[in-house]
This record gives C-alpha cells, structure tokens and sequence, in this order.
C-alpha cells in the first residue's frame, strides 16, 4: 500500500504541526488511516507457552472493534513482533514498534524482567504500554497501565485461603518460584506477610530454579521433607513458562496431593496446564481473577467468541480445545479500555489517553464492571481461588465478595511507606 | 481355622450393617449442602452409623456426580443427565431445575476420602482394609478412636493388625493418661511414615511428662533414621535418572564427537528432531489407532532413531565430509546447521512447544517407601538408557561396522589400504550417532517440553559429559555421566537448583584444567594422532 500523494502531505503536516506544539516525542500520525497497534508478545522461547494466546487475543479484539467502525471510524492495524523471551531483545523491538512503525499503544509483555526492560522505552519516549499480567508491585510508571493484579488482588488472598480453615490451615510454607524479579520480590512481600501473621521464619522454605528448569526431582523431595517436618505446608508457586509442565508432571507422577500438601499457583492457568494430566493434579490451587469456568453471560459471550475466533484461525490447540484464562480476559479489558479512551480524548495522544484513562469502566467476562483506578493505573478486580478438576479446568472454591483496588506499593514492604499511590511525573524541560 | 475366622468376621459385618439406620435422604442433603462445617458434622455423624449406602454416595460426590436442589442430594449418571437418583431413597427422579454441583474442595474432599477408609476397614478383600489403612494414616483424629479399636479387633491379617496399632496409637498420643501416652509413643517408633514424624515433633513440643517425652524422643530418632534412608535413596535414585538422562543426550556425541572427532554443534538439534518425531507418532497413533494409544511409545522409539539418523547421514554426505580435519570450520558448520534445522521445525511445526503425553503405563510412580516414590517414567528412561548402552557397545565392539569405525578413527590410512570403505565407515557412524540423539530426543519428550529449543538446552550438558569422560571413552562418558548427574542433585538438595548448576560448571572448569584428557584417557600411539 503506497499512500497518495495526499495522505503523505497530510501526514508531514500533522507531524510538523505536532512536532512544532508539543516538542519531541508523541509524533502520532494523526490521520484517516489506521491506527497502527503494536503487539509484544514471545512468539517462541520458554514463555511462548504462555505468551501466544495473548497475541491472539489481542488480534481477536482488534477484529472485533475494526468489525464495529473501528476507534473514532478509524481502522486498528495490528504490527505483531517477536521477542522470543530474549528480555533485552523486549526493548529492541518495543522502540522498533514506537520510533518506527509508530504505534499508538503496545500491548505486550509477561514476565516483570521484559516489563522493566521496555519501561525505559515508554518513558522516554512517552508511549503508552498495557500490561496484562499479575505482578510483584512495587512500579507506577505514568506510561503503563497495568491490567493484571497486583500483589493484594492475588497473592496475599491466596495465602489467607492456605491458612483459612477451608483451605487447610497450613501453617508452613514453600515459596517457590522461578529465579527473576516477580518471584523474587512476591515472596518477599509474602514472608513479610506471613511473618506478620506470626509464622517464623523457620517454617518458611524459599526455592527458586532456572527459567525453562526441567527436572523438579529434587525440589519435589525437598518439599516432601519440609512437610515432615512439621504443621501442615503449603507450596505457593510463582514458576513461570513452560516449567510448569515437567513441575506438575513430577507432581503428579510422585503422588504428592493436593490433601496433603496443597500447591497454589500465580502464574498457572487452564493454558498452562494443556497436555498435563490433570487428574492426579485434581484439588491442587490457582489463584486469578478471572477462571474459564466461571458462568456469567459476559464470560459464555467471551468464551464463545474466543471459540469461534480460534476455529475460523486455525489456532493450534485451540481450534479443538478452546481455553481462556486470565491474562488473555485481562488484555481484553485493556485493549477495550484504550479504545473507549481514545474516543474520549478524541485522540491518541499519549498524555490525552491516559488522562482519558482514569475512571473508565468495562463489563469484564469475571462478572463484574471492573474499573480503572482514577489514580494508580490499575485495575480493580476481584479475587477468586480456584481447585484443579479433573479436566483442567478450575472449579471456584473461594472469592472475594466484590472487587478490590489495587495497592502496587505493598504495605507489607516497609520502604514503600509515605509512597504515592499514583505515578510521579517528574516536571521535564 | 483361617476361612471360619472370615467368615464370622463378614458375618459381625453384615449384621452391624443391618442393624445401622439408612442414609437418610436429609443427610445426604446435609451432606452435600450447607457449609463446610454442617457438611463435615453431618458426614461423620452418618459414617459413624456405617451404613453401606454410605460409601457409593461418597464416591459420587468425590467424581463430582451429586448435584442438590432444595436440600435434597441426587446422584446423576453424566454430565447433561436429566434422570437422577434420589440419595437416601433410591428412587430415580428427574434432575430438578437449576440443581447445581455441590461445592467440593480440598478439606471436604479429605474428609470424604477419610470416611470412605473407614468405611472400608471392615472391607471382606484384605487389599481394600490395606488401601484403607493406607488413605487414614495421614488422618490423625480422635473421633475415629472407637472405629480403629473395633477394626483393630476384627481383622485377621497380623502385618494389618500391627499397621492398625500404630494407627491407634497415633490418636493415643494425644490421650490425657500418662502410660497410654508412653505406650503409644514407644510403639510408634516402629513407625516409618513422614507423617508420624510431623506428628512426634509436635508432640514433642507440647508434652510435659519428662517420660513420655524421652521416649518421644526415642522414637522420633528411630522413624527419622529410617525417613533419612528413603531420602538417601532418593538422592541417589534422582541423581541416577538424572545421569541416565545425561548418558543419552551424550552417547550419540560419544560417537561423532569422541570417535570421529566432528565437534557436532548440531547434536541438539538432532535430539529435537527425534522428539518432534515421537510427537508425530503419538499424533498418529491417537488418529488412526486410539485404542492402542498407550503403546505409541514402542513406535517412537524406531521412528525417532531413523529419522534423525537419516538427517545425520545427510549432513555428513553434504556437509560434514568436506571437512574433517577442520575443526575450527566444522564447528562452525555445525553451529549453521543447528540455527537452520530450529528454524525449519519452527516454520514447520510452529515457535509453540508441543505436548508429548505419557502413555499410562509411564504415569505416576511406585512407592518403594513411605516417603520414597519412584515414578515410572523416570525408571523407564534409566531402563532405556541402559538397553542404549549395552546395545551401542555391542555394535561398536562386537560387528564388523563397529570393528571398521574403531579402524578409521584409529588410522584412517591404513584402515583404508585394508579396504576399508572410509567415507562409508563415516557416514554410518555419524547417523549412528545422530540415530541415538534421536533415542535420547524421544527419551527427553517423556519428562520435559518438546519445542524447537529443546536440543539448546541439552547441548552443553552433553558436551561436558564427553569431554569430562574423556575424549574416545564409553566407559568415561557412562562414568561422566552418572557421576555429574549424583553430584548435581547432591548439590540441588543442598544448594538449590540455580547455585548447583554454576558449581558443576566450575567444578568442570577446574577439572579441565588439571586434567585436560578427562577421567579416563587414551593411551599408546592413538593418544597422539
């Protein structure tokens, strides 16, 4: 597609036009063309796994709202690219999507390492990224609107369920997690917590292995041993990427149950546990704040159109099995969100955007409208627990009676105290 | 004297039996529905009648076929099932509307696991009272006390009877008199289960008898020797699964790296070509052959070795010959062909990793010990690795291909004015050694994931086994191979998995260092050439 004459004189004059008002950085094209939307997801690498399905979704959401008239009866155009769960090929391809195909917003990321290194790109070049993930806290970036949870809306509940008396009373715990900074810093919080529910430090193991750890043998016979050792124990894993395969299979193969030694996973879903033989894994926990089996009509709605989506593009894996879980229900929200925003605004401004951000509501596939925070760039949520069935879906065991707002900066940690619950924007020039 | 005995004690049975009240259709409703307190209270109360209609209801609500309405429990027989049956009545009624599932989670699922033990101590086959004794001895509770004294006196079998002991005496423990207690506390030192352990420390803690808890202590030492056995043995069995998973990944380098000297930056990639190929075979057989399914495993091993075998011959034929001798230029080579084959299989079959399943044959494990499990595909694999072994050192050693490899790496001249097909001779050798990357592919796609990187992963553990074994040696690179996979767990259970991967990495490097030819070395004049 060359464009005209026209569209280019256009364009080179809304961009002198912009350059000349607002300075460097925000040079979006500002046309009747489409808006181009950028897509950062590992394609390939040991958080494709995981990762995929996002891309996809994305791509279902754009389909959808380009089917309706587009944003602002413009086009959405997807740039899709590959960072292969290479963290600092993240940053390479974030400021290729921004500096050259000049998206409007980037979709993207899963792992808090690929976060942190393409959050100096948005900053500096004043982009807008959604991430649709759970995470550690402890970040509010003016340039990130963070659609997964936070600490508070997954972790510490999941952890009260472990001690509650319907989730087993554990009075000892296993950390364990995959070695980078979102297990890192959630089981710091988590210690912290726990240790302000008065369990010492003796009764809590932390545990971390590489990314794409194969062989959970030896992990598996430690957390055996620490159960013998005392109270009733608990595992609270944060393993990412495709790990979890070989982890669940070793704990199914080596019979630890969910009755005696129950695991709690942040970063497993009905994705995650496709091709795992789920039922020696049956009662085992997941903790998200969104479940596939949850029944509502936005979520029969969400889970058809996935279903329909996956068919008419041959997903592999989906054409046959369609699954939704979390993440993908949390990119859903941001990308609608970003639109309803950008028809605010009447522009895709970054700074427009994001103020155009605050407040705004969708009626998300969990039931209820979840809301973007007026000031912290996070969503509020609601927490459920969920077990393990013997079909790899999850059956809701446990969850909070209506959404909870996000607290990125973890009160359990105590440098955050006297932190701003919104982000710093420092004055520039 | 042994079959009256039986028979009485069906007879005792059947009669308590008789005699208990029916599920009544509330409690099944009580049971099903309400909160998890009601639910456990109404539970024990109708297991304490031990009643027989007991047991299918719980096995319904453990499959998830009870569904409530009004109060009321039904048993269905599918997942859209419209008839059901009324619980406590018997009565096939249709499901009513909007009947929903009851709730069943982990503490409510041991419960019912528990009540269904007991309900099984009384069982006529003595592998159901074993299975049950089995489920209860993780459910410590007082309440069961009467049930566990009556079972204890009804049962026939002596090693039952003594399990039943140490059940009872896990309940005793906790009892307000004193000699009971110390009673208990001696007897359970027979005992060699982790759970006994979790409990005697507790205990330990809290007892004030200085009597009882010298003997507590006494006892916790001897279940604890015995406990530190299973995780010894575990140690050394996950160290040796580890190694056999090493020995396979490194045998076929043995041949293309040791014998020929091809360093073989593809040797990886080879790996994943055999998983990719049980993967395509898996897939075939749940296509075209599912009731065979379980056995897809006995194909793949053939297809994986010939396939990647095939791709070895070919690289050898049009890349490889042109440059032995050249190792530098092999290197490189070898390194382009491994980018090239990731990339092919990730244009063919897509970036995604892709699910091998085990057959279930190779799922869950067997329990050796109390806290020693030994899952089967891991035996299976070790199994494997060794029939690999014995059968690449029988064809190297014993056939006349094996005696015309061992003539050209040894001198290639001379081999060849003996008539020796030379460029023959390499070509087999190296899809030999392709061939058994593809047995280990096959092996790997059984414990981890199978995607386009998976041979990335393995290549640099495969290379440290040879050169670690020495250079041309089978016997060092088994030796390597089971020696680093002990000492790699050994350091996992003390180090954790991030450090011990580091400290072998050093330990090789300073191996390396003082002794450069590896464990074992060639000696005489073939050392040199």
């Amino acid at each position: 597609m060359h464009p005209t004459r026209r569209q280019f004189h256009l364009t080179l004059g809304a961009a002198a036009l912009a350059a000349s008002s607002l300075g460097l950085g925000s040079a979006h094209a500002q046309g009747a063309g489409p808006i181009k939307v950028g897509v950062l997801h590992s394609l390939s690498g040991t958080m494709a796994i995981s990762e995929t399905v996002l891309k996809d979704t994305v791509l279902m959401a754009i389909e959808e709202i380009n089917a309706k008239g587009g944003v602002m009866g413009r086009k959405l155009e997807p740039v899709v690219v590959d960072p292969a769960s290479n963290w600092p090929l993240f940053a390479e391809r974030a400021k290729q999507l921004i500096t050259q195909d000049k998206v409007a917003v980037v979709f993207g990321c899963w792992t808090s390492v690929s976060r942190k290194s393409v959050l100096p790109v948005f900053e500096e070049t004043n982009s807008l990224l959604f991430y649709p993930v759970q995470y550690e806290g402890e970040e509010l970036s003016k340039n990130v609107f963070y659609t997964g949870a936070a600490p508070n809306q997954q972790a510490i509940p999941a952890v009260e369920y472990l001690m509650s008396k319907d989730g087993g009373g554990a009075k000892r715990f296993v950390l364990l997690g995959t070695d980078y900074v979102y297990p890192r810093t959630t089981n710091k919080i988590l210690r912290a917590f726990l240790n302000s529910k008065g369990i010492g430090d003796a009764d809590i193991l932390e545990e971390y292995t590489p990314f794409g750890h194969a062989d959970y043998q030896s992990i598996i016979a430690k957390i055996k041993r620490f159960a013998s050792e005392g109270k009733k124990t608990a595992v609270v894993s944060t393993i990412n990427g495709d790990s979890n395969v070989p982890f669940y299979k070793e704990l199914g193969n080596q019979g630890l149950k969910a009755t005696d030694v129950p695991v709690v996973a942040f970063s497993v879903g009905e994705e995650e546990l496709r091709g795992v033989d789920t039922k020696p894994l049956v009662g085992h926990l997941a903790a998200w704040n969104y479940f596939m089996s949850l029944k509502n009509p936005s979520n029969d709605e969400f889970t058809k159109k996935w279903a329909a989506y996956a068919k008419a593009k041959n997903i592999a894996g989906h054409k046959d099995r369609p699954l939704t879980n979390d993440p993908m229900e949390a990119t859903y929200i941001g990308i609608h969100m970003w639109k309803q925003a950008v028809e605010k605004a009447k522009s895709t401004d970054t700074d427009k955007v994001i103020a155009a951000m605050a407040g705004q509501t969708f009626k998300a596939p969990s039931g209820i409208v979840s809301k973007m925070d007026e000031k912290n760039h996070h969503l509020h949520k609601s927490v459920f627990i969920g077990e393990v069935k013997a079909d790899g879906q999850f059956n809701v065991v446990w969850k909070t009676p209506g959404p909870v707002r996000a607290q990125p900066w973890s009160p359990f940690i105590p440098e955050n105290k006297g932190k701003k619950d919104e982000p710093v924007v420092t004055a520039k020039k | 004297m042994r079959w009256p005995m039986r028979w009485l004690v069906i007879l005792a049975w059947l009669l308590c039996c008789s005699q208990a009240r029916a599920l009544t259709p509330e409690q099944a409703g009580r049971i099903a529905d309400g909160d998890s307190e009601s639910r456990i209270a109404a539970l024990n109360e109708a297991a304490a009648s031990g009643d027989a209609a007991l047991g299918p209801f719980i096995d319904a609500l453990l499959d998830g076929s009870v569904r409530v309405a009004g109060g009321r429990a039904y048993v269905v027989a599918g997942e859209s099932a419209v008839e059901a049956v009324e619980a406590g009545t018997g009565r096939a009624v249709p499901l009513p509307e909007g009947a929903e599932e009851p709730l069943v989670n982990n503490r409510m699922r041991r419960e019912l696991q528990a009540a269904r033990a007991a309900l099984s101590l009384f069982a006529p086959e003595r592998a159901a009272r074993a299975a049950a004794i089995a489920a209860l001895k993780d459910e410590i509770d007082e309440s069961r006390l009467p049930l566990l004294e009556k079972a204890a006196a009804a049962e026939t079998d002596a090693a039952l009877r003594g399990q039943l002991a140490l059940l009872k005496a896990g309940v005793l423990i906790g009892s307000d008199d004193r000699t009971r207690r110390l009673e208990a506390a001696t007897l359970l030192g027979a005992s060699g289960e982790p759970a006994v352990r979790s409990l005697l420390l507790e205990r330990q803690r809290s007892e004030a008898d200085a009597d009882v808890k010298a003997a507590i202590a006494e006892s916790l030492k001897r279940v604890e020797s015995r406990l530190a056995w299973g995780e010894r043995l575990g140690v050394l069995f996950t160290g040796a699964s580890l190694g056999s998973i090493l020995l396979l990944v490194a045998l076929g380098l043995a041949i293309t790296y040791g014998l020929m000297g091809v360093i073989n930056m593809a040797h990886g990639e080879l790996m994943m070509i055999g998983a990719y190929a049980t993967w395509l075979v898996q897939n075939l057989f749940r296509q075209h052959l599912p009731g065979w399914f379980d056995w897809y495993v006995l194909a793949a091993v053939p297809a994986a070795f010939l396939v990647s075998a095939g791709v070895g011959a070919l690289l050898e034929r049009s890349v490889i010959r042109w440059l032995y001798g050249r190792p530098l230029e092999t290197l490189l080579a070898t390194w382009g062909i491994s980018l090239v084959l990731m990339q092919a299989v990730r244009s063919t079959f897509g970036a995604q990793n892709v699910a091998v399943e085990n057959p279930s044959w190779l799922s869950g494990g067997v329990q050796v010990l109390p806290n020693l499990v030994l899952p089967y595909n891991r035996i299976g694999i070790l199994v494997f690795a060794a029939l690999v072994l014995v059968g690449m050192a029988l064809l190297i050693g014993r056939t006349r291909l094996g005696l015309f490899v061992r003539g050209v790496t040894q001198n290639r001249a001379m081999a060849s004015c003996m008539g020796v097909p030379t460029a023959r001779v390499d070509t087999y050798a190296f899809a030999l050694g392709a061939g058994i990357a593809g047995l280990a592919g096959c092996a790997l796609a059984q414990v981890g994931n199978v995607g386009p990187d998976l041979g990335q992963s393995y290549i640099v553990d495969s290379f440290m086994v040879v050169v670690l074994g020495g250079v041309g040696q089978l016997a060092g690179t088994v030796y390597a191979a089971l020696g680093l996979g002990v000492l790699n767990k050994l350091l996992e259970g003390w180090a954790g998995a991030v450090l011990a991967k580091i400290m072998v990495l050093v330990f090789i490097v300073v191996f390396i260092q003082k002794r450069p030819q590896g464990l074992f070395a060639l000696k005489g004049r073939s050392a040199e050439a």
